[in-house]
């Protein structure tokens, strides 16, 4: 085999990753939507799709080849730029943000490492910040532009509520990031490798964020499933939006549950692969969430979601950043 | 790395061309979006990686969604122009020029294009977070009691008279 | 690299840009856009200095402009709003009394 140049090798590589992860991505994206019937349904006593496929295993394609053939309508005097701009500014923002996202450890190929990760940013959590947080266009745009009054309020409501929110989120993560004084999402995950140790006794627990920051964590998820528009805050418009959803999992997993750290064995090829298969497992076990709890919940009203934002949820998150302040500097001390 | 900043540059003059131009201010906003994203961009390529997302996050994220609302509560459509406002072309724009030329030429005599780069240093959140509680501790705090004043402000100012 | 000159020139335009989009809009939205405009452009002009001077306070200074700019949209649209109650016009050569 020839070798390569280290920038043909970089290249290479991470255009593999991209494609990796891009149709890891998709595929999961369809497969949730077949998911979230088929438990749903288990949830209500029902089969689910079960016609295309063992066990209605096909239908995400199904439903793909529907919506190829299904007629365009654009509704009279809609803004045509804006109206094409907005669905196409959601699934840009919710690819780009799982760029950083690092789903396992290293690994090497002719002396160089490299990340299972597509680019490590050392800002990389306020990178996701800073996708999401332009998010909300894309729905005030869709809004906007049908020249509806009624999808214009259904607009104006989601995009209120995902700002109220994403303040919350913010201040959630705060307390995780003074713990492991980086913004980087490797470094993050790095910090939450091991056990708790109490002085001398082990205690065998992961060193997981979860253990030291259950407020923030219920903060974080509270907020990011009114993030996402997901039930019970799901209003605004009732549909899902699966690729966000993807995102504010990973992002749970890998500030509060460990990333890909998990038990490792086995010969080497399977270490190498381990982490990769603990980190889907765990995001999996957050997506399972999302939709158990859609099945359980009951929707809230507009003005509950809105007092519950800002008058329970933001103060948490701040004395959660206060305590988890105190503590960190009388650590340190 | 050069050949994006120009990419950048030029497109973002085009964006605020757009913004100036546009009589719908919906595409003026979307328009002053797109620069504020392309100025994100090339504060990164001058190494102010905390100043470039912390400038997507407040300044496209936050501050341009409330012109967004903005505009949409207020249904603000297409402007019309005036007999004013054509004076303000005929008189405005030449000015306008002259003033572009004369800081362009300013900047050009000033700072030759054989200006080198300080070396590479730390700008990371870290560093920033340390100037910032360091040096600029007053500012900072005098820039809190400004949003506070701000946000009190706006409540007063936008609430309904009964 | 980057000259400096050529990050300086963008500054420029787009502040002038700026600058001529306050003087040539009717609009009041339109004409507080072009303010956000011109205070990137200085923005722009803060961080160049700190990259070829090799000190932070630049950026700095663009954090501290970022929240000012803040604060000044969140008053700025308020009193808009409260204009447009009153007046029911966006245009600015309707509002040109002190007066309600």
């Amino acid at each position: 085999m020839a070798t390569l140049s280290d920038t043909e090798l970089f290249l290479l590589v991470t255009m593999i990753k991209i494609a990796v992860v891009m149709f890891v991505l998709m595929t999961t994206v369809a497969y949730l939507s077949w998911l979230e019937r088929k438990v749903v349904a288990h949830i209500q006593s029902r089969w689910g799709p079960y016609l295309v496929g063992p066990h209605g295993l096909l239908q995400p394609l199904a439903d793909g080849v529907k919506f190829l053939f299904k007629e365009d309508i654009v509704p009279l005097e809609v803004d045509r730029v804006v109206y094409w701009l907005a669905p196409f500014l959601s699934f840009a923002l919710a690819f780009l943000s799982i760029a950083v996202i690092p789903f396992g450890g290293t690994f090497t190929i002719q002396g160089r490492t490299f990340n299972f990760q597509i680019t490590d940013v050392n800002v990389g959590l306020l990178f996701i910040f800073a996708v999401t947080s332009l998010g909300v266009y894309s729905i005030v745009l869709a809004g906007w532009s049908a020249n509806s009054k009624y999808s214009f309020f259904g607009g104006l409501r989601s995009s209120a509520q995902m700002i109220s929110y994403e303040t919350a989120m913010g201040l959630a993560v705060v307390g995780t990031l003074m713990i492991a004084g980086t913004l980087s999402l490797r470094g993050i995950v790095d910090g939450q490798s091991g056990t708790w140790v109490i002085g001398t006794f082990n205690t065998y627990l992961p060193r997981w964020n979860i253990f030291v920051q259950p407020v923030g964590f219920f903060v974080y998820l509270t907020a990011a499933v009114a993030e996402t528009n997901r039930i019970p805050f799901d209003l605004p418009e009732g549909e899902a939006e699966y690729s966000n959803m993807v995102t504010v999992s990973c992002l749970a997993t890998l500030l509060f549950f460990g990333g890909w750290h998990g038990p490792l064995f086995g010969p080497g090829w399977l270490r190498m692969l381990l982490p990769i298969f603990w980190f889907c497992l765990k995001v999996f076990c957050f997506l399972f969430f999302y939709i158990w709890m859609r099945g359980t919940l009951p929707r809230f009203r507009y003005d509950q979601l809105m007092s519950f934002g800002w008058k329970f949820l933001l103060p948490l998150g701040l004395l959660n950043v206060l305590a988890t302040s105190f503590v960190v500097a009388w650590l340190s001390a | 790395m050069e050949i994006l900043f120009y990419i950048c540059a030029a497109v973002s003059v085009l964006a605020a061309l757009n913004v100036v131009l546009q009589r719908t201010p919906v595409y003026s906003a979307l328009s002053l979006i797109l620069v504020l994203c392309l100025l994100a961009v090339i504060y990164l390529l001058l190494g102010a990686e905390f100043i470039a997302v912390i400038q997507v996050i407040v300044y496209a994220g936050a501050i341009m969604v409330l012109f967004v609302f903005v505009i949409m509560l207020l249904n603000a459509g297409r402007e019309v122009p005036s007999e004013r406002s054509r004076l303000a072309r005929w008189l405005g724009v030449p000015l306008v020029i002259a003033f572009l030329l004369e800081v362009l030429w300013a900047v050009w005599n000033q700072f030759p294009s054989g200006t080198a780069p300080a070396a590479d240093f730390d700008a990371g959140p870290a560093a920033i977070g340390h100037l910032l509680f360091r040096n600029y501790v007053l500012p900072f705090e005098v820039t809190s009691v400004l949003i506070l004043v701000a946000i009190l402000g706006a409540v007063v100012l936008a609430k309904k008279e009964e | 690299m980057i000259p400096l000159s050529h990050v300086l020139t963008l500054s420029v335009i787009l502040f002038v840009i700026g600058a001529a989009g306050f003087v040539l809009r009717r609009n009041i939205i339109t004409v507080f856009m072009c303010i956000e405009l011109m205070l990137n452009a200085a923005n722009l002009a803060f961080i160049a200095f700190s990259r070829y001077l090799g000190t932070l306070d630049g950026q700095l200074f663009v954090f501290f402009v970022i929240v000012v700019a803040a604060a000044e949209a969140a008053v700025g649209l308020a009193i808009i709003i409260a204009l447009y109650r009153n007046r029911e016009t966006l245009n600015i050569e309707d509002l040109d009394s002190m007066k309600l």
